[in-house]
């Protein structure tokens, strides 16, 4: 065992740890900080990953802006301890056996699959990082209208959030 | 020695696989949400470690997009979910029933 294996094993259980905290968190705010640490031990992977830029955009957006909204809204609604009501039957009894059946087969698919094992031998990864600068080459010549279309998208989304969210006259 | 990319792809799957139940067994719309926004990052996840495993940069870029799209659904959604506690003073989507069959 290397560094690398650690540092990936230990993000890798947080990550889980936080996603299976999101679900079994009767609180939303108890939710919402199990997700913030998702996201960074996510962003300890995308560096492991060699993607320093957007490990940053992961804590910066993410962790920060993203969050912190969700936080706000939190804390605007009041939101207290989620009530528990039951599940339809049909859900009780089909939909069970059926998620259990579908698990078994895309195991079996995937272990049987030849692209999966073509996945699972490629490792050949280089350690070089991907730059910044290659990935606002990337970004701003060949992608450079979809980045300026989503100036327009954001644009629209703050105008939705605002016509949404105030009060009728 | 470095972690083979199909750790990640499977990290990614058990990720995706969580937000899908969280999505599916939460009551609380704001938590919904937060399992819409775990799935994507997971998504993100299996971006990346597909970008290392072909060594382009097109991931990356297509990561950027998926964070950009999930700011702005994260505006406009949790807008939603103040208009619909405005007029139900409810969170749990079990009352948002007007549609239901």
């Amino acid at each position: 065992m290397n560094i690398p294996f650690i540092l990936f094993f230990v993000c890798a259980l947080l990550a889980v740890a936080g996603a299976v905290m999101l679900i079994l968190a009767r609180e939303p705010i108890h939710s919402a900080l199990a997700l913030v640490l998702v996201m960074m031990s996510l962003a300890v992977l995308y560096l492991l990953l060699g993607a320093e830029f957007i490990a940053a955009v992961q804590i910066i957006v993410y962790a920060g802006a993203i969050m912190v909204l969700f936080v706000f809204v939190i804390m605007l609604l009041n939101a207290g301890v989620e009530e528990r009501t039951d599940f339809s039957k049909i859900a009780k009894y089909a939909g069970l056996p059926l998620a259990f059946f579908l698990l078994l087969w895309i195991g079996h698919w995937l272990a049987h699959a030849p692209a999966g094992a073509v996945i699972a031998n490629g490792g050949s990864a280089p350690t070089v990082a991907f730059s910044t600068v290659e990935l606002s080459k990337q970004l701003f010549r060949p992608y450079l209208f979809p980045f300026e279309a989503t100036s327009i998208l954001i644009l629209i989304a703050i105008l939705g959030a605002w016509v949404l969210a105030r009060k009728e006259e | 020695m470095i972690v083979p990319v199909s750790y990640y792809l499977v990290l990614s799957a058990i990720l995706f696989g969580l937000g899908v139940v969280a999505f599916v067994f939460k009551r609380n719309v704001i938590t919904i949400f937060m399992s819409i926004e775990l799935m994507l990052n997971a998504v993100n996840l299996a971006f990346v470690a597909f970008a290392r495993a072909h060594n382009q940069l097109d991931g990356l870029v297509f990561v950027f997009f998926v964070i950009v799209v999930a700011a702005a659904e994260a505006a406009v959604g949790l807008a939603i979910v103040i208009t619909l506690v405005r007029n139900r003073e409810s969170l749990n989507v079990e009352r948002v029933n007007l549609l239901k069959f």
